[in-house]
Order: C-alpha cells, then sequence, then structure tokens
C-alpha cells in the first residue's frame, strides 16, 4: 500500500471552466476517494420568489444557467401555470419545444468543444464551438439574445417565429448535418480520442440506478430515463425515444450526446413541419393560488425537477429548482473512485457539469 | 497595440455567475471571434496573467478565491469585471448570499456590462484593458506607484 | 401519457419515514430529489421518488426542533439534499453517513432560509 495524500483541486484549476471544489485522496497515482464540496456560486436565488412576484421571477430562474436558460425558464413557467390551472395555446408548445431542442444542440456542441479541449484536441474544440454558433445565430434572430433569451412566460411565450424563418431554420440546422457528421467520425472513430474515452470513468448499469444518475450519464449505462417520455411540449406528437448505450464508460457518454445532437435536428425539423397556427400565449392574471405543482423536465444534462407552490398572492411561497448536476455529483464521485488522477479532468467533464445550475 | 511588447495573457475566473458570461468568454477565443489575434491566450495559472477577467457577483465563499488570484498576479495586472453580475451584482443583488460587484473585495480597472455580455463587448473590454496595462507598465518603469483608481476607465458596451 | 398537472403528494409522519422510504428503495424508487419549506408550524419536507417515470411524493411535515432520521442510510445520494436544508433551514437529521456540519454551503449568515434560528 502506498502512502496517502490528499490533493485539493479547485475551485480555480486550469481545466475546469467553473468552480467546483474536491478533495482528492490518493495513493499513488490512483484516487480512492473523492470529496466535493460546493457552494462557490451558492447565490440564493430560490428566496427571490418573496421579492419578485410570479411573472417577474422568470428571468431570474432562467438566469440559474446561461446554458439552459430557456429549460429553466420552461420549467419555471409549467410549475407556475400547473399550481393556477393555465392552458397554453398548441403552437407555444411547439415553439417552446423548438428553442429547447435548439438549446441542447447548442449545449451539447459546447460539451463536445470542452472534451476536446480536455484531452488536448484543440482544433477539435474550435470547430464545435464554430459550428455552435449557428445555433447560437438561430437564437439571436428569432429571440434577441444569444445566452439568456427570456422568451418563455406564465402562459405562453413572448414571440413568435414566422413561417419564412422557420423554413430557414430548418434548412439551417439540416445543413449542419454534414459538418456534424465529420466531427462525429473524429469523436468516435479517431484512435487517440477512442484511447482517451474507452473503458474510463466505468458506471455500471446498477449503480447509476441506485446513485440515481440522471440524463446522458443515465441513459450511457443502459437505463431507458429520459423525461422527454413525459410529453412534456409536443414530445408525444414528435414520436420521441430515448439515446440509449450500454456500456457505461466516458466514451458511451459521448455517444449519447452526438446522438442526442442528431435527434435534436431531426425534432426540430419535425416540429417545424407539423407547427399549427394561432396564439403564442394567453393572458394570466391575478394571483397564484395556495396549490402546488411538481414538473420534471428534461435539460441537455438530465432531468431537472421544479416544484411551485403558491400562497394566493402574487408572490410564490416556496420554487425549488433540482438541477441534473446536483443529481449526478453521487455518480462522479462513485466514477472517481479508483481512477488514474491523469483521468480525474475527464471524468469530471463527461458528467457535463453546471456548478451554477447545482448551486443556484 | 503595438506599446504592448508582451502578448497578454488573462486568467478567468467565475464569481457565481450564470455561466451566460462565461460561455461567452469562452466564445471569444474561438473561430467567430477569436481573441487570439490579438495574441491573447487564456491560461489558467495566476503568475501568467496579465489580465483578470472575472465574471458573476462576489459571494461569501468565493471572496478569498478572487483575492488569492488577484494576490497572485505579478504586476503591472488589469482586471476586467465582466457582465452586469461583475459590475454591481446585478439581478441577483438582492439574494442573501451576493456581497456585490467585483469591486467589492479587488479593484477593478474596466467595466463590461450585459446580461449576458456579448462577445463584442468583451473584446472590447479587454482592448481597453491593454491600454490601462500599457500605462501601468509605464508608471512602474518610471518607478511611480501604480494608482488603480487612476485607471478606472468605464466601458460601456 | 400519465397527467402531466398530476401532483401526487402523499403525508407521512417522522416516526414512518424511514421505513416508508427503505420500502420504496426496495421497490425500485430512486429519489429525485428532497426539499424543504418554512412554514408556520415549522418545515414542510417533500421527498420525491422515482420508477419509470411515475413520480411519487412524500410530504413530512414537522415542528423546528424535531431530529428527524437521515435516509442517507438508504439511499447515499439523498447526502446533497440533507445537509443543503442542513445549512440554509437548519433541519436537524440523526445519523447522515456524509455529513459537512454546516460547511457544504457557506453562507454570510446561518440557515438563511430560517432567519430566527
Amino acid at each position: 500500500m502506498g502512502k496517502r495524500t490528499i490533493i485539493p483541486f479547485g475551485p480555480q484549476h486550469p481545466v475546469l471552466p467553473e468552480p467546483v471544489h474536491l478533495d482528492l485522496v490518493i495513493e499513488d497515482e490512483t484516487v480512492v476517494e473523492a470529496i466535493p464540496s460546493i457552494g462557490f456560486i451558492h447565490r440564493g436565488l430560490e428566496k427571490l420568489v418573496e421579492k419578485k412576484e410570479y411573472t417577474e421571477m422568470v428571468y431570474v430562474i432562467e438566469r440559474i444557467c446561461g446554458i439552459c436558460s430557456f429549460g429553466h425558464g420552461w420549467g419555471y413557467c409549467l410549475s407556475v401555470e400547473g399550481v393556477m390551472g393555465v392552458e397554453i395555446p398548441e403552437r407555444a408548445n411547439y415553439l417552446r419545444t423548438i428553442w429547447h431542442e435548439l438549446s441542447r444542440m447548442h449545449s451539447h456542441l459546447l460539451w463536445l468543444g470542452l472534451l476536446a479541449d480536455g484531452f488536448g484536441f484543440e482544433s477539435l474544440f474550435m470547430h464545435c464551438w464554430r459550428i455552435r454558433e449557428k445555433v447560437l445565430d438561430i437564437f439571436e434572430k428569432t429571440t434577441g439574445g444569444r445566452v439568456i433569451f427570456s422568451v418563455c412566460k406564465v402562459g405562453g411565450v413572448r414571440k413568435d417565429i414566422d413561417e419564412a424563418t422557420l423554413k430557414e431554420i430548418s434548412s439551417v440546422v439540416d445543413g449542419m448535418k454534414k459538418e456534424l457528421k465529420e466531427l462525429a467520425d473524429v469523436f468516435l472513430e479517431d484512435y487517440s480520442v477512442k484511447n482517451r474515452l474507452c473503458g474510463v470513468g466505468y458506471l455500471s448499469k446498477e449503480d447509476a440506478a441506485e446513485l440515481a444518475a440522471v440524463g446522458p450519464m443515465a441513459r450511457a449505462s443502459g437505463l431507458k430515463q429520459d423525461m422527454r417520455l413525459l410529453g412534456h411540449g409536443v414530445y408525444d406528437k414528435l414520436g420521441f425515444e430515448p439515446c440509449i448505450e450500454t456500456a457505461g464508460d466516458s466514451y458511451a457518454r459521448c455517444k449519447v450526446r452526438i446522438r442526442e445532437v442528431f435527434q435534436s435536428i431531426d425534432l426540430i425539423i419535425k416540429a417545424i413541419e407539423m407547427i399549427p397556427d394561432g396564439d403564442i400565449s394567453v393572458p394570466v392574471k391575478g394571483n397564484v393560488p395556495a396549490n402546488e405543482c411538481v414538473v420534471r423536465l428534461e435539460q441537455p444534462r438530465g432531468e431537472a425537477f421544479y416544484y411551485a407552490k403558491g400562497a394566493d398572492s402574487k408572490f410564490l411561497e416556496r420554487m425549488r429548482v433540482r438541477t441534473p448536476t446536483n443529481q449526478n455529483i453521487p455518480a462522479m464521485v462513485k466514477t472517481l473512485q479508483g481512477c488514474d488522477l491523469a483521468d480525474v479532468p475527464m471524468l469530471i467533464l463527461t458528467i457535463d457539469p453546471c456548478i451554477s445550475c447545482t448551486e443556484r | 497595440m503595438s506599446y504592448v511588447t508582451k502578448s497578454p495573457w488573462l486568467i478567468h475566473y467565475d464569481g457565481s455567475s450564470c455561466n451566460g458570461c462565461d460561455i461567452e468568454v469562452l466564445a471569444c477565443l474561438t473561430p467567430m471571434y477569436d481573441v487570439e489575434r490579438f495574441g491573447i491566450i487564456n491560461t489558467g495559472n495566476p503568475k501568467h496573467a496579465d489580465i483578470f477577467l472575472i465574471t458573476g457577483a462576489i459571494n461569501e465563499q468565493n471572496k478569498a478565491v478572487v483575492k488569492q488570484i488577484y494576490e497572485q498576479m505579478p504586476e503591472p495586472k488589469v482586471v476586467i469585471a465582466v457582465g452586469i453580475c461583475a459590475t454591481s451584482g446585478g439581478i441577483f443583488k438582492e439574494c442573501y448570499n451576493i456581497m456585490g460587484g467585483t469591486d467589492t473585495v479587488i479593484p477593478v480597472d474596466v467595466y463590461v456590462p450585459g446580461c449576458a455580455a456579448r462577445p463584442e463587448a468583451i473584446i472590447d473590454g479587454v482592448v481597453k484593458g491593454l491600454g490601462v496595462l500599457a500605462k501601468k507598465k509605464e508608471a512602474m518603469e518610471k518607478g511611480l506607484p501604480i494608482d488603480t483608481a487612476k485607471g478606472k476607465e468605464k466601458e460601456e458596451a | 401519457m400519465e397527467d402531466l398537472r398530476e401532483t401526487v403528494i402523499i403525508p407521512v409522519t417522522a416516526s414512518e419515514l424511514y421505513s416508508k422510504v427503505s420500502d420504496l428503495n426496495e421497490d425500485g424508487y430512486r429519489l429525485v430529489q428532497a426539499c424543504c419549506t418554512k412554514v408556520s408550524e415549522g418545515f414542510e419536507i417533500i421527498y420525491s421518488f422515482d420508477k419509470e417515470h411515475e413520480l411519487l411524493n412524500l410530504k413530512l411535515t414537522i415542528p423546528e426542533e424535531e431530529e428527524i432520521m437521515s435516509i442517507t442510510g438508504i439511499t447515499w445520494s439523498a447526502f446533497i439534499y440533507e445537509n443543503e436544508m442542513q445549512d440554509l433551514f437548519g433541519v436537524k437529521f440523526k445519523h447522515m453517513s456524509l455529513n459537512y456540519g454546516g460547511h457544504f454551503f457557506k453562507v454570510s449568515q446561518p440557515t438563511p432560509w430560517n432567519p430566527k434560528n
């Protein structure tokens, strides 16, 4: 048995885009234990419900995370609509689904870039982010913002997308397929990339279930778990089936996300074909009744949970958001046990951590 | 920018931002905006850095981290606060765990407002920061004290 | 397709919580989240469980001083939520398998969601 050493890792570290801190207990070069400590970006924004009205709160909730901002806004709106018993128009549901899938594309491309950067493939990182800009251009054209859109509101959406723009979106994302295919080939076939990913950070199906992993992390271990199956928005009409891999290693997690990018493109094109005409929002007035509602939504990183509790006033009594990264931390700690110290940054990346989400 | 003889390297720390500004900072480095054409490289080591780019507001837990990174950076150095949260606390100002903008713990030279700050604005802010850096360097060479307050310029995006 | 708006919330008491969670765990449910709300009677804690996309919520209402049994012995991943509740609300747990002792979230004032403490 070698000598035990504790290495503090983070919050500021060259490979970490975000502040998370881990105490790594290592024996020679092997990690025996990892103890996470979080709270570096804890803001306490859930408590702002006491100061902001329910219609204003959506802007705060969107700023939980700049990457899945649309999803958070949607989840919040769904939960408040649930408490108030509001039915939103069909067209708004389609638009929300389209924006949400576009968010997934941009988030996964961002992650693929960071992963490439993590294993030292700089040019692949640059190409992923170059392609991602096309999605951001669509956001800018349709909502006005590149990362934070503020386009979702309680009762529907704030902006419509006209026919010509919808057609354009369809052709842009379809055109991205060719470039994505080239990148996907590098990620999935390149010898050195496979060398860094295959067999690294194995998480068995049993462990994934036991530690309650969510999102691509769970799907890469063979669990059929995707909240889009619940049928929020128009996923039930689009005939959605989750992407599942069984290998459970970093390569499988990468593959799940690559497949999901292509799937998102198909979902967007299909939704654009099917979108009906009509209103984009219904007027919502009055107080939020004293009622509770729970909503779960599939974010790019996995299942997110929203709990809203009204108090018969303009202010909610409690708004709770449980984000996917929060739920994946136990699984991350598990995969870190027994890995090489050199693989630690890669493993942290493969859960696609979003610390801003986790700590709110 | 002929007055800068050394390529300015920057270090980025995410205070308590929502990631929106962070991904825009990263987007600056990538082919679409490409700040590397100015010789700017994102480094992870405070001792290599000339520019400290900070996003997000300051809270109880990261206060010490921000201070430490600032102190580890060699003189002359420039601090750029990116995004409205780093400028003043922004939308999170009323949160119980937020102390305020970056200037509550360290002196800031350039402010880049915006939620999220656009890459164009960030690049503008960094270029402005290079000017401040050059002034500080000049002062240092003449043996004058570096007055951080004097180098303060406001960048409006 | 289940009704999305349906929020099943089952009230439980502090004494039956542990056995109930244990049963659910045996049944193949996974912990989705646990969250706390400050109400006039004390704390209202909601534990959510999922099995094949079916959600089940347990609601526990306890007075502020009452110590409750940690469920980290059944599902270890609950440590995140329990530490969060301990730091932000001041809920007291017995036998936590990983206790940060109030240093999980470092906040300027203790238990900000429950400032009377």
